[in-house]
């Protein structure tokens, strides 16, 4: 693994480097790193084309045609063009469906990743630089919940308050804010001891600034790890719950709601209908782990040689 | 040390009271249970009476202090669907689940510490790293989706197992289990793999991280200065210093084994308590999803508490700094 780094010999000032070009040196030293990242942009540039490079709107009742239903892949559809990946019992285009379904599915994820990480590092930060007894209220509630599986919070949610996009959401922040809680609060304990800190209290700056402008930004690190971890997280959370027929509605369907149709039509082997949406599902959760893992090996300081 | 048992007994208390609040005012919210279950057809004094029956007509805060009363007693209402009582149904359908989460935890330690072993003995071999590559994917497959291959290739191609259904049950020492019978454990097989699958990746890693930590340790270097063979270093020095962090954690998992069975019964239609959760859910049975989600609050509160208790009683630096704030 000792790919010499890419941008050294293009870098514009020999021998200085940007933490940003040291960071992506190293990132990209572990080509599955590498390759996951290429394969995660793909999967997030095709979801988000993909009104314009499907061969049919699959919720658009005029192009579906209950005639095409449940071909195997590679079909003629009625309609004109090849299913590549078949058709669902509806006669919609999997490969449609499922990049329709992957732009539901990567925005609950991260939706519910991004709105955890504000909502849970807020907490945690100010957990940690008010220390005392707010602290410890807001650590043992911390502790309580992760003693509890996030899986089972999430669904404890959904099953009180119900299904539906905003619900999901709900859910999957309840769950993990604590996650972001916890590792924001265990490096801003360490940063906030540091003396930039004490300088900015003795010139005076607000709590707010100190917190939000001169801890958090050295907190950073750990957060993103976790942020890309969870991410994926929430997206296979989502897919279950909506599989279970708890999460998303029909009329969100999601990859999990995908799935979740194509049980049905399992038994008589019509396979395709869960197996293709449950693979863009699996590239998506592994991608963006391997993703995190390299994030993990290059962000920590403490692995660095 | 008393002391401290009675603090956390409190605190656990107080976490079932709070989420007896919280799920009981949520699922009172989530739909009208008239609507659902009272026949469109049946005319309003037919539904007036059918209100009183099953207590709908009261006000919610007294709704939840009549279930906080039965929940005291093991009361928590009848199923709308069944008739029965809600809890009796749940305890009529554990059995099948703790079966199924314990020849899953069985098949972890069966399949995973033999794995890890090898990957953690012979780290660069080819081999090792398949496993290690296996175990990353069993962390981020998700158990539903592996579940749904399974039946395909073991079920509807193959042939070779059953895709649903717990079937024939024997008794044996007074236990009902699937596990004494042929049938019952070729049922069994599926649903116990697809619920093992996430920890055997966890006890492979365990176990590999285990084992490369030990292998350096003087205990052993010393086992083998003795011209022991390499069979009992690992089998009985090596092993035995591995298993104290491995039956740590899957005694943790247990309960959590018994959450996520929600997914692996409902796919497997094994008839346990994850599957009639699902159900209750659909079909709106209050009484049957306030049961259930009150017992897995209280046994999670429970192993959380023996685990606590018995940490404190390991290492006394858990209770002093407890005693400190």
């Amino acid at each position: 693994m000792s790919v010499p780094a890419d941008s050294a010999p293009g870098a514009p000032e020999i021998g200085v480097e940007t933490p940003f070009q040291r960071f992506r040196a190293e990132f990209f030293e572990s080509w599955i790193a590498a390759f996951a990242l290429g394969l995660l942009g793909l999967i997030v540039v095709l979801a988000l084309l993909a009104p314009w490079i499907t061969p049919q709107n699959p919720y658009d009742l005029g192009q579906v045609d209950v005639l095409d239903g449940k071909l195997p892949p590679g079909s003629r559809a009625y309609t004109g063009y090849t299913m590549w990946l078949g058709s669902d019992g509806a006669g919609r285009d999997l490969y449609s469906a499922i990049l329709y379904g992957l732009r539901i599915s990567i925005s609950v994820g991260v939706a519910s990743g991004v709105i955890a990480l504000v909502i849970g590092s807020t907490i945690g930060l100010i957990a940690a630089y008010a220390g005392g007894r707010v602290e410890t209220v807001v650590m043992r509630l911390v502790d309580l919940q992760l003693s509890f599986p996030a899986a089972l919070i999430a669904l404890m949610l959904v099953a009180v308050m119900g299904r539906g996009i905003d619900k999901i959401i709900i859910a999957l922040v309840a769950a993990q804010w604590a996650y972001y809680a916890r590792t924001v609060r265990a490096s801003a304990l360490v940063e906030s001891a540091k003396e930039y800190v004490e300088a900015a209290r003795c010139l005076g700056l607000g709590h707010a600034r100190i917190v939000f402008r001169h801890i958090l930004p050295n907190c950073m690190a750990p957060l993103i790890v976790v942020g890309t971890v969870q991410t994926a997280h929430a997206i296979a959370l989502e897919a279950t719950l909506s599989f279970l027929g708890v999460g998303l509605r029909q009329t969100e369907p999601s990859l999990g709601v995908l799935i979740a149709n194509g049980f049905e039509y399992m038994m008589s082997g019509r396979y395709w209908i869960s197996f293709f949406p449950g693979i863009a599902l699996l590239l998506t959760i592994v991608s963006i782990n391997l993703v995190g893992d390299q994030l993990r090996d290059v962000l920590n300081p403490r692995l660095k040689k | 040390m008393t002391v401290f048992i009675i603090r956390r007994l409190l605190q656990a208390a107080l976490v079932v009271l709070l989420m007896s609040l919280i799920v009981f005012f949520g699922v009172n919210v989530i739909g009208d249970p008239i609507d659902m279950l009272i026949n469109p057809e049946a005319d309003q004094a037919e539904i007036e009476r059918a209100i009183k029956a099953l207590g709908l007509d009261r006000p919610i805060g007294e709704q939840y202090l009549f279930f906080l009363k039965g929940v005291a007693t093991g009361d928590f209402g009848r199923s709308f669907i069944f008739g029965e009582p809600a809890l009796k149904l749940i305890l009529h359908h554990m059995p099948a689940t703790v079966e199924l989460a314990l020849t899953a935890l069985i098949l972890a330690i069966l399949i995973g510490i033999p794995l890890g072993l090898f990957a953690g003995l012979y780290p660069d071999h080819p081999v090792s790293r398949a496993i290690m590559a296996g175990s990353i994917l069993g962390f981020s497959l998700p158990t539903f989706w592996v579940g749904l291959m399974m039946i395909i290739l073991f079920a509807v191609v193959l042939g070779w197992l059953p895709a649903t259904g717990r079937g024939d049950t024997a008794v044996f020492l007074g236990i009902k289990s699937s596990a004494f019978t042929r049938d019952g454990l070729s049922h069994l097989a599926m649903p116990a793999l697809n619920l093992a699958l996430l920890k055997i990746s966890l006890v492979i890693r365990l176990t590999r991280a285990g084992a490369r930590e030990a292998m350096h340790q003087d205990y052993i270097k010393f086992a083998r200065a003795k011209g022991l063979r390499t069979r009992r270093v690992i089998g009985v020095h090596l092993l035995k210093n591995i298993m104290i962090p491995v039956v740590t954690v899957l005694g943790l998992e247990f309960g959590n084994l018994l959450a996520f069975s929600v997914v692996t019964e409902s796919i497997f239609a094994w008839p346990g308590m994850g599957k009639l959760l699902i159900e209750s859910l659909l079909q709106l049975d209050r009484p049957v999803v306030v049961a259930y989600l009150m017992i897995i609050v209280v046994v999670f509160v429970i192993i959380n508490l023996a685990v606590d208790i018995l940490y404190s009683i390991l290492d006394p630096r858990v209770r002093l700094r407890e005693q400190g704030t």
